[in-house]
Formats: C-alpha cells, structure tokens, sequence
C-alpha cells in the first residue's frame, strides 16, 4: 500500500477568503488540518513607529487605517490615552457624540462582517443586503466628517465639529428620478440627527432580513454549528475579547465593565453566547446590531435636546476657532504653535482600552513630556485572535476553516499595523 | 464584581515584598516593576493566585528607551540666549542607515511590558521588566503562564530583539522574510534600511538600499512649564474658560 503523507499548502495570501492578505499555511492530512500556521506582517506599516516622529495629533489619520472597518473606535482608544495622560475630559456632548459614533461604527463593522462572512460560506444575498445599509452609514460618516471611511474626526479634547443641521440629498440623475429619488431622500429632509434616527428606527426591519436569510438557513447552520468551538478557558488563555470571549459564554463587555464616554449613561444589553462556535459567535453579532441599535437612538434623543459646544476651550492643546484666530493675537499665536509644533503630553504612561467591534482595541501610550509620542503600542484584537487560529482549526475540515477565519472577524490593517 | 478590601499596591507589597519595585498608579492601572529573574514566578503567582487572579494577559510589547527625554531644539533658556531655530540631534525619523547614532552604553534599555487583565476582580495591571544585557536583551517568556504571550513575544523580538528564552517558537512575524535589523529600536531609520523592487531585467525581486531622503518637520521639543503641568492652577483656568464659553453660548442664544 502506498504511504500516505501530510501535505502543505498555501492559503493565500491572495486568497479571497483570507479577508486581506493573510497567508496560512496549512499541513493537511486529506483533507483534514494538522498544522495551521499564519504567516502576517505583508501590510505592516511601522505605524507605532511613524507616530513616534510625528506631533500627537497628525497620528490620528493613521488610526483610521488600522482597522479600516472600524474607524472610529479605534480613534477613540488612541485619544483616550492622550486626554487621560493630558488630564481633560471632553465635554458631554461629545462624549454622547463619540458614544453614537461607536456604535454607528459597530453596526457598519458587523453589518460588512455578516456580509462577507456570508459571501465566504456561499450566501451572496446577504452581501447586497448589507451594501444597502453601509452606504447610509457611510454617508453618515461623510456628513460629519468629510470622508466616507477615514473619518479622523475624533480630537483630543472633543469631537473635530458638531454635527451637521443638514444632511445632502440625492440629486437627480439617469438612475435615481421620480418616485425613486424621493423615496431615497425621504429621510434627507432635516438634520443628520433625524437621519440618523430614521435609520435607527427603521433598521431592526432589516437585520430581521438578515436573519431570515441566515439564522434557521439549514445550509448555514451546517457550516458554522460546532465549528471552531472556543471554550471559554481557551478563550482567556488565548487573550480573547470582544465577540469572541462573549461567543464562549463569558460575559465581558468593557462598555459595561469599565465604561467609557457615556455608556454608563445609555441602557442597553450584552448578548452571550453558549456554545462558543462560528454559529454563537454570529448570533451573538447580529444582537449587537439590535443592541448598537437601540443605544443610537438614546444618543440621538439626548442629543437634539442637548446642544453644546464638542470641543474644551484649552487653547493649549485645542486649536481656537478661525473667527477667534482673526479676532484675536493670542488665539493666532495659540494655532501657529499647535500646528507647528503641538503639544506637550506630561511624561508617564497610559493604557486606554475601548470595546471595538472585533474586541478589545488598547492603546498603550509612553510620554517623555515631548510634542511627540515616545512610544505607542496598539493592542489589536485581531492580532491576539489570530495566533489562536492553530488551536481552532485543528482537526476540521479546510472548507471550516474558512468559517473559522470569517468569524475571526479579521482585518489586517490592525493585525499587522 | 466582589472587591478585594485592601488595594492592589498592598496586596502586591505584602505578597511579593522586593521582588517587585511599585510604580506610579496612573488612571487606575498600577506599575510593577519586576526583575528578569523573578519575571517567571511573579507572572504565575499573580495568575494563579485568588487576590491577583489575572486570567489573561491583554498586551505585551517592548520599549527601547535609548534617546527617552531627548530633545532636539533647546526651549529652555531660549528667551536668554537668544532664538536658535536649529535642530539639534537626531531623533526618531531624522537619520538615515549610514548615519545611525551610536547606541552608548544606556543601563537598562530594553523593557518588556505587559498588560494583565483579572476578570475576577475587574482590574489591570502592567508589569515591566528590563533586559539586563543591552547588547543581547534577555527576557523569559511568558508562554507557558499565558498562550496569548507567544504571539506578542514574537513581535517585540522582530521588532526590537529581545529574546524570550524558553519561547517554543521565535520566528520573526512582522517583518520580510530574511530581514536583518530591529526596526523598532530608535537607532534604526524610520526609512529603513532596503527598499524591494521588482527587476524586469532579472526577472525576480530585488533588494536595493533606499533612495528617499528622512524627512521629518517638526523637533521634538520637550516644554515643562507650568502650561503643561495640569494642577490645580490649570484646571481652574479650564473651568473659567468653560463658563465663560457657555455664557457665550447662552448670550448667543438668547439674541437669536
């Protein structure tokens, strides 16, 4: 009889199922794992590096571009750490801001997970789905910020503006005209806070959409039930947090825990799952929407009755409004330095976490009391999840193991940094 | 979440007496220091043991305090001496490979530092330890205590060298296959060293030393006048500012 051995092989990095550029290399025995060992680093940028020689605030722009699923969150680990080392707090306003913009990123950072999870496991309806979706949050974004992905709209000290009073319509072209374009307008009338809740509003409909395609789907049960089981020892062992800890059964949630901006403040609730498998971890996902959901909309209604300024008035470290700049030498003198040269952060040392929508997204911060950072170090959730990739995959089928990697919920952006 | 009556800074001190040097408390999270020998046996006491209880470990990187509290523009006696707007130094992103600075003989270089997390208690922790020898950091390794440590061990020795002795694994992870250097480490550029090209000629990639020049704008300044210190005085001064923006804003509302 011929000997039969394990064989190698390569998954990815241009694998589409890799969810970026991920190489895995595989030891199979048939068709079944061995061995999985990933090879990441190929979209390493040195960004702890480059903020090293930059000024505080021109890193935030490279946050955005970790996890580029999640913007914001990310942001707001990294301008906790500089507020807490500075010793300010932002006014409430914004932190009510910041909480909404959390949870509008968690939707947006799930909502494309469920659909390219479902595109890996063969459900393509979901994905349109989901697009229909992200593009209003997107458009969010880009009311406030300008931009559609890499907001950089978080500041130390604040929010970089308040929200706006109007949100841009569509105009009419050869594909949105008549019946259609008012239909997509509808909610476009007032501001972006009644945009926003519109959608809120209206968007339990649509994750009941999702579900009705997904959770009783026998062919997606078949692919994700008792597949990557995490127990939850392993899950603490293994440094998860986030989904993948709640998934295990252990309830952790630093919103709740140790919490941040205003979620002391809004009511909400922390979905666990039992069996810590592919299928509790996307059950556990698609109630964070409902729950991300319900928080946006008692952002919004404290918001409308709250107006306030989103930024401290510290011209040390928050540069003056260009009307008080014309108005006033101090204020001028007060941005020049700041754009300059910036601010100096008292020396010590800070670790400032946020629940990100894949997990625990630290920010460990050393100042020497310098205008620049002397060192950061970004605690990536993904990062921690996907050195346990070996110990879930074992013993499965190579087809699960794309199931396992999806419900990873990897980016990696923030993996290689 | 059941709090332990005394505070973590006791508990530590009475447990693990000069084997471990308290730091600063800083936003709630304490600073242990810790010696290279007793590294291994502090980790799985405050692992295993119920007060400490911390079940996992968050985070682990490396800090290469080579230049920490180096400047590169003179502040302090600008006024008296006159303006100087030269740069002075070379500090992160302002040197290239050929001109990198001499390391010295800075004592305790490299630290290893790590964030625990106890679920139990609902508190962090960070402990650091320093390298003894700068020429060849070694710290042991935390795997066997937590699984989570063998990734983020890899990544501090790719990128500043430190080797955890007792590591089952230590490959580079971050960085190109058969690269050579630290790259993290301050005396390595922040260009870099080689740039990667594909060579039509030679039909394979090729290594070449980098073209671009380092370019960074702003010095690095370090300020410690009172503007930076927030005490009381600052804080104060921040409140008076508020009210008078939120009277603005009231006036500004009840024009309109």
């Amino acid at each position: 009889m011929a000997e039969i051995r394990n064989y190698t092989m390569n998954f990815g990095p241009q694998h589409p199922a890799a969810h970026g550029v991920l190489r895995l290399i595989l030891e199979m025995d048939g068709e079944t794992v061995v061995r999985a060992d990933p090879h990441v680093g190929l979209l390493h940028r040195a960004t702890e590096k480059l903020a090293e020689s930059k000024p505080f605030n021109q890193s935030i722009g490279y946050l955005d571009r970790l996890d580029y699923m999640s913007m914001m969150c990310n942001e707001h680990a990294y301008v906790r750490a500089i507020e807490e080392l500075l010793g300010i707090e932002p006014p409430p306003r914004a932190q009510y801001i910041r909480t909404m913009f959390d949870e509008i990123t968690r939707f947006s950072n799930h909502l494309l997970w469920i659909a390219s999870c479902g595109i890996d496991l063969g459900a393509m309806t979901v994905f349109l789905y989901a697009f229909r979706e992200r593009e209003m949050v997107m458009d969010m974004y880009e009311a406030v910020s300008g931009a559609r992905m890499h907001a950089a709209y978080y500041r130390p000290g604040g929010v970089y503006r308040d929200l706006p009073d109007r949100m841009a319509p569509y105009k009419e072209s050869r594909w949105t005209k008549g019946k259609n374009l008012k239909r997509r307008n509808e909610w476009r009338e007032g501001s972006l806070l009644d945009f926003i809740e519109a959608f809120a509003k209206d968007v339990p409909s649509k994750i009941d959409e999702y579900e009705t395609l997904l959770t009783n789907n026998r062919i997606w049960k078949q692919r994700t039930v008792g597949i990557g089981v995490v127990s939850p020892e392993k899950a603490l062992q293994l440094g998860c947090s986030g989904v993948m800890l709640r998934g295990s059964g252990i309830e952790w949630d630093l919103r709740k825990k140790q919490p941040y901006a205003m979620y002391d403040q809004v009511d909400f609730d922390i979905p666990v799952g039992v069996g810590g498998d592919c299928y509790d971890r996307y059950l556990v996902r698609v109630e964070e929407m409902r729950q991300s959901a319900r928080i946006i909309l008692q952002c919004v209604d404290w918001l409308k009755k709250n107006p306030g300024h989103v930024m401290l008035k510290n011209f040390k470290v928050i540069p003056p409004t260009r009307e008080e700049m014309k108005d006033d030498m101090e204020a001028l003198i007060h941005h020049f330095k700041l754009f300059t040269e910036g601010y100096c952060v008292p020396a010590g040392e800070t670790y400032a976490a946020v629940e990100a929508p894949k997990g625990e997204f630290g920010c460990y911060l050393v100042s020497d009391g310098a205008n620049k950072p002397f060192r950061v170090h970004f605690r990536a959730p993904g990062f921690a999840h996907l050195s346990g990739i070996n110990e879930m995959a074992r013993g499965h089928m190579l087809a699960d193991t794309v199931a396992i990697i999806s419900t990873l919920d990897l980016v990696f952006g923030e993996v290689d940094r | 979440m059941n709090e332990p009556a005394k505070p973590i800074s006791e508990l530590l001190k009475s447990r693990f007496g000069d084997r471990v040097s308290l730091g600063s408390s800083q936003n709630g999270i304490m600073t242990v220091e810790v010696d290279t020998g007793a590294w291994l046996e502090v980790c799985r006491a405050l692992r295993d043991e119920d007060e400490f209880s911390f079940e996992q470990l968050t985070d682990l990187c490396g800090i290469d305090y080579l230049s920490y509290g180096q400047e590169e523009w003179d502040t302090e006696d600008a006024s008296t001496e006159g303006f100087g707007r030269g740069v002075e130094g070379m500090g992160p992103g302002r040197f290239s490979w050929a001109d990198r600075p001499e390391a010295g003989d800075l004592k305790q270089r490299f630290g290893v530092v790590a964030h625990l997390l106890s679920f139990r208690h609902n508190r962090r922790l960070r402990v650091r330890c320093y390298a003894p020898d700068e020429g060849m950091p070694i710290v042991p390794s935390l795997v066997e205590i937590w699984s989570s440590a063998n990734w983020y061990e890899r990544e501090t020795f790719d990128l500043y060298g430190v080797v955890f002795e007792g590591h089952p694994d230590l490959r580079r992870i971050m960085t190109d296959y058969g690269f050579t250097g630290h790259p993290f480490r301050k005396d390595f550029p922040l260009i870099g060293n080689v740039a990667v090209r594909y060579d039509e000629q030679k039909k394979r990639v090729v290594y070449e030393p980098v073209e671009i020049e380092p370019r960074v704008g702003v010095p690095r300044v370090l300020r410690n006048d009172s503007r930076y210190n927030t005490d009381e005085l600052d804080q104060a001064a921040d409140a008076a500012a508020e009210e008078i923006a939120a009277q603005e804003t009231a006036a500004g509302e009840q024009e309109d």
